[in-house]
């Protein structure tokens, strides 16, 4: 076997995986390296894909892009959820539960299967580098791997800490060991490290729980997937359950919290403040006096049951304790205590906005080790560094996405301007232009770059542009197509809680009355028959017109500044105008542009119009 | 990069009792050390930053003095430019501003552009965006007042007030995406009646904020006062006697203006637009028969109305219509020519159409002027624009009011969205543009501010 490659992965890991894939697909012999091939695409926390907040748009872009973890949950979950239905469609999120561990099958099969891909276990503990140019990487073993690019996707694997109650010991998670070396060497190439913590709760046995004191909730009774490929099946879906803790919880708690590690100081580094362990909402929380406990399945096979609320890593006899104060869970069995895990990740701020190094060229990072958290986060930043590997060895441009194009092109520029100070997860509130990143046009938005990326197949595609041609068709349709104010048509109208016609009118002006939907169409005009996926972006792109026009607008407005391009070589110590600090952060993020400026801390807007004002002469101020 | 020096008269001409002359830049104290003798003796290029000298003003070439004077001396980068900066005050009129300032120019300066000391001071990072522009109205204002109000802004009433309205606002915003990025958590749902009083709430603050813009314009651009009465009552009269100069054409033909004057007076501190006008009558040379409609129509966009009647002549039905057509006007009434023998007296003018009027009887040919001047500056007084303005954040910048009125319209649409029935991912569009046009105002920013508020808020997460 070849020990020369295009492209090395470092850990498969959800962003691993993606960027492998990647990788391979575009064409560069790629080679993937963890320390144990039984944990390819592992779920050490929830076992869960999607979620609260922008999660799924997350999948549904990867999908779109022509990544892999859309289509694996589709034929993995044990059950599926539509989130946030009332409340637009900007914000609906899909939250599927996974079968982890036929997850991880898949994901296995499809890497082992893929053209191009070797799949091989190892521990990377150097990156070869030679005149600031990655050269490969060299394992414990001593072997040696030549690629001119490689993709860190190492996760939490970097000096990783286990902590539970006040015992610290070494590894990457529970069962695996850390790796010191790659810290260290990173460290001796001038990459600077950061620290950050993670936590996961106790999982418990399914046959020790009382199900007539939880609430069950099931799957939805509607088809449901992640990925546009996927066909719908009729699996039977397992349910999730429900319970909340109660005032005894919160007493032992208390009882207890000398005990917590971030109360005694057992762990260090920021964890996440959207994913706060239960000892945490108690102490910053103290007049919330029940906290919701959800109880997932982690499989068909499998009797362990993920406690989603009870992240904590006390000592276990205090979890036992904390467990078994809350209803339902009075005499359940805990299989895997909770615990913490500390890790260094690399200020993302290092990186370019194509996920290089700024540091060391050719070489790539993706997932936790620049800071995120979460599978989808991961995933999304490894099919994007991927992509840019690739295109670094195939000597093409990098692929970067806009803010307005996409949550991916959000989590990526928020990454490497703004930097993180916690645990990095995607939420909505991130993105300026929420009414057009939705989860149901990411096809729309991506898959013609997939497209032409070489990702996404040519069977793919031509199924997404029959979609694209009838959706466009049906609007023209709409719009050309006049319904008259008749006796008959307005009793209808009237009969469907609608209001009065008093002129003709389009369908399409129908349709945008909040209360009609296209389906009632059917009243007033031959419609015709469409997939359940066109009616929605009909619909959608119908009704909310004015909204998504202002944002288009907007979007417009925003792209002025991201036009105005920064040299690279701009000396910013030249330019007196600006602030010591402003100076000093453009200098570490050296942004590619205005916009991107404008977005990093420490620069205020008064910084932007010196730069903006310099930038007309710009000459003056490159170095040489 | 090297700028040059550059020198300007740092107060308007003519109207503070002192003159000030101020240099920035690499020469400036070079150029002080050559025009300026300390009564100590001490030579000013050594002089520490932020110190004062008493002395001398001279002309290097002429070797004569020119006035007595204050320097004060800043170094950079600690000075309001960031470059070194010298400044002389002086006592002397026009004249002598004007030769100090020609001084500094023959020895090496270089004569500042409208504005050039503020932008240098924020190309030097010495000012904010928001503060160069309060400055920028600082330097540009006529008087103390709006010194006053410009000031104020400077340290942030206006910021202040928008923060309160944008406390109310966030609390709105941050509850909408939790709910909206935590759909599993326990997030109190918002009621549509709810949102709906908070977002009129706002909109109602801001409507009086953008009220105030008004205001904040006439105190940077002067009071709007008209001068009106019939032909030939001394109208010009009154203009030229204000101006101290023959800025207006004064004959005894009547009907000698035909088109408007306008002239910008500094009134003990009120910065007034005086406009003259053509007298009122019926007429039938179209150019007189426009002037008249044209100060007719003044006479609804002036602040303060200045009617003038002429006492050595019967009073006609014009003086009485004008009295009557202005009523609601902040007004003086002079009633002039008193050197000549007076036909009528007031009590032959309708009581109710002269209202509160302030009434001067005066002669614009030979008499004192105190007692107009009196009246003026006691009307506008009274009249509430200074009372009013003292405390109040007054928006003053066009941009300011923008941002305002674009946040309003940006509420009234999340208003509309709610009234729909629409769901929150379309009414928080307009709710999170309200907020970041405020932000405009106050360079903060927006979403990281929503993101922090939801943790600290919401016990969030599982
Ligand atoms: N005796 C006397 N004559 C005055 C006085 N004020 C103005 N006049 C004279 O009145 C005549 C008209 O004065 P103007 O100032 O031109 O009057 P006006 O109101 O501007 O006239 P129009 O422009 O024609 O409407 C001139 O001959 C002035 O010299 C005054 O107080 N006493
Ligand atoms: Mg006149």
């Amino acid at each position: 076997m070849s020990k020369n490659y295009d492209v090395i992965v470092v850990g498969a890991g959800h962003a691993g995986c993606e960027a492998a894939y990647a990788a391979a697909k575009l064409g560069c012999r790629t080679l993937l390296l963890t320390i144990n091939l039984s944990t390819i695409a592992l779920m050490p926390c929830n076992p869960a894909i999607g979620g609260p907040a922008a999660k799924s748009h997350l999948v549904r872009e990867i999908d779109a892009l022509g990544g892999l973890m859309g289509r694996i949950i589709d034929n993995s979950f044990l059950n599926i959820r539509l989130l946030n239905e009332s409340r637009g469609p900007a914000v609906r999120a899909l939250r599927a539960q996974a079968d982890k561990v036929l997850y991880q099958s898949l994901m296995t099969q499809a890497l082992e299967s893929a053209p191009n891909l070797d799949v091989r276990q190892g521990i990377v503990t150097e990156i070869l580098v030679e005149d600031g140019a990655v050269q490969g990487v060299k394992t414990k073993h001593g072997v040696e791997f030549t690629a001119p690019a490689v993709i860190l996707a190492t996760g939490t694997f970097l000096r990783g800490v286990l902590v539970v109650g006040q015992l610290r010991y070494p590894g990457g998670r529970a069962g695996e060991p850390g790796v010191n070396e790659l810290s260290e060497n990173l460290e001796s190439l001038g990459i600077e490290l950061s620290r950050f913590q993670s936590a996961t709760p106790p999982r418990l046995h399914a046959d020790s729980v009382d199900y007539e004191k939880l609430t069950e909730q099931p799957g939805s009774p509607v088809p449901l997937r992640f990925s546009f490929d996927s066909d719908h099946d009729d699996r039977p879906q397992i349910p999730c359950w429900y319970t909340r803790t109660t005032p005894k919880t919160i007493e032992v708690i208390r009882d207890n919290l000398h005990h917590s590690p971030i109360q005694s100081g057992s762990v260090v580094g920021e964890g996440p403040r959207f994913c706060p362990s239960i000892d945490r909402k108690v102490m910053r929380f103290p007049d919330k006096l029940d906290h919701q406990v959800f109880l997932e399945p982690e499989g068909r096979y499998t009797k362990e049951l993920y406690c989603l609320g009870l992240t904590t890593a006390m000592p276990e006899y205090v979890q036992e304790e904390i467990v078994r104060s809350i209803p339902g869970l009075e005499h359940a069995k805990i299989m895997r205590p909770g615990y913490a895990v500390e890790y260094d990740y690399i200020p993302p701020s290092q990186m370019t906005l194509s996920l290089e190094s700024r540091v060391v060229s050719g070489l790539f990072t993706a997932g936790q080790i620049n800071g995120t958290s979460g599978y989808e986060e991961a995933a999304a930043q490894g099919i994007i560094a991927g992509i840019n590997a690739a295109h670094k060895v195939l000597g093409k441009e990098p692929v970067i996405l806009r803010r307005s194009e996409a949550y991916i092109g959000v989590l990526v520029d928020d990454l490497v301007t703004k930097g993180t100070t916690e645990p990095y997860r995607m939420m909505t509130s991130r993105a300026e232009y929420r009414l057009l990143l939705r989860v149901d046009n990411a096809d729309l938005r991506l898959r013609p770059l997939g497209y032409k990326l070489g990702l996404v197949g040519e069977e793919q595609f031509a199924r997404f542009n029959d979609k694209r041609r009838l959706i466009n068709e049906t609007i023209n349709w709409l719009n050309v197509t006049r319904v008259n104010p008749t006796a008959e048509v307005r009793a209808k109208l009237q009969e469907l809680g609608s209001g009065d016609l008093k002129k003709s009118v389009s369908l399409a002006d129908l349709l945008q009355r909040p209360e009609l939907s296209f389906a009632d169409l059917k009243f007033f005009a031959d419609c015709p028959e469409l997939p359940g996926e066109v009616i929605e972006q009909v619909e959608i792109s119908v009704k909310y017109a004015g909204y998504v026009e202002r944002q288009l607008r907007q979007v417009a407005e925003f792209q002025r500044l991201e036009d105005v391009k920064i040299p690279d070589n701009i000396d910013y110590m030249k330019i007196h105008g600006l602030r010591t600090e402003a100076r000093e952060r453009l200098t570490a993020v050296r942004p590619v542009n205005l916009g991107q400026a404008a977005r990093i801390s420490g620069v205020s807007p008064a910084d932007i119009s010196v730069l903006a004002v310099v930038l007309k002469d710009v000459d003056k101020y490159v170095s040489a | 990069m090297t700028e040059q020096t550059i020198a300007a008269i740092a107060t308007a001409v003519g109207e503070a009792g002192i003159g000030i002359v101020r240099l920035s830049g690499k020469e400036a104290f070079d150029i002080a050390e050559k025009m300026f003798v300390t009564k100590r003796g001490d030579s000013p290029k050594s002089l520490p930053g932020y110190s004062a000298r008493y002395g001398r003003v001279v002309d290097p070439y002429q070797g004569r003095t020119i006035d007595e004077a204050i320097l004060l001396v800043m170094r950079g980068p600690y000075s309001y430019t960031g470059e070194d900066v010298v400044e002389f005050q002086c006592h002397g009129g026009v004249v002598v501003v004007q030769k100090i300032l020609e001084t500094a120019l023959r020895l090496g300066a270089r004569m500042a552009e409208p504005g050039e000391f503020t932008k240098r001071a924020f190309l030097n990072g010495r000012l904010d965006l928001s503060q160069a522009e309060a400055v920028i109205d600082v330097v540009r204002s006529r008087t103390e007042e709006s010194l006053a109000v410009a000031v104020d802004q400077l340290e942030g009433s206006l910021s202040k007030r928008i923060s309160a309205i944008r406390e109310q606002l966030y609390d709105l915003v941050v509850r909408v995406e939790a709910i909206i990025d935590y759909p599993e958590d326990d997030i109190p749902e918002l009621e549509v009646d709810e949102m709906a009083e908070v977002i009129r709430t706002v909109i109602g603050e801001l409507e009086r904020l953008i009220a105030t813009a008004d205001q904040g314009k006439v105190l940077r651009e002067g009071l709007k006062a008209v001068i009106t009465g019939k032909p030939n009552v001394g109208k010009s009269s009154l203009l030229n006697r204000l101006l101290d100069e023959q800025r207006a054409l004064v004959t005894d033909i009547p009907g000698t203006t035909r088109d408007t004057i306008e002239e910008v007076l500094n009134l003990r501190g009120i910065p007034l637009r005086l406009i003259d006008t053509a007298g009122i009558r019926e007429s039938d040379d179209v150019v007189e028969r426009l002037g008249v409609e044209r100060a007719v129509q003044l006479w609804g966009e002036a602040d303060l109305i200045i009617h003038v009647m002429d006492g050595s002549v019967p009073l006609s039905s014009e003086d009485r219509e004008i009295l009557a057509r202005t009523r609601d006007k902040l007004r003086v009434v002079v009633i002039n020519k008193s050197d000549l023998p007076r036909v009528w007296s007031l009590d032959d003018l309708d009581a109710r159409d002269l209202g509160e009027a302030p009434v001067v009887e005066m002669s614009l040919l030979e008499g004192e002027l105190t007692p107009l001047v009196d009246a003026v500056v006691g009307l506008v007084s009274k009249g509430g624009i200074r009372e009013s303005t003292a405390s109040q954040a007054i928006v003053t910048r066009a941009r300011h009011k923008t941002a305002l009125e674009e946040a309003k319209a940006d509420l009234e649409n999340a208003l509309e969205t709610l009234s729909m029935g629409l769901p929150l991912d379309l009414i928080s569009v307009g709710l999170q543009g309200a907020l970041e046009h405020l932000g405009e105002i106050t360079g903060e920013t927006v979403r990281e501010n929503i993101i922090d508020r939801i943790f600290a808020q919401f016990c969030i997460g599982k």
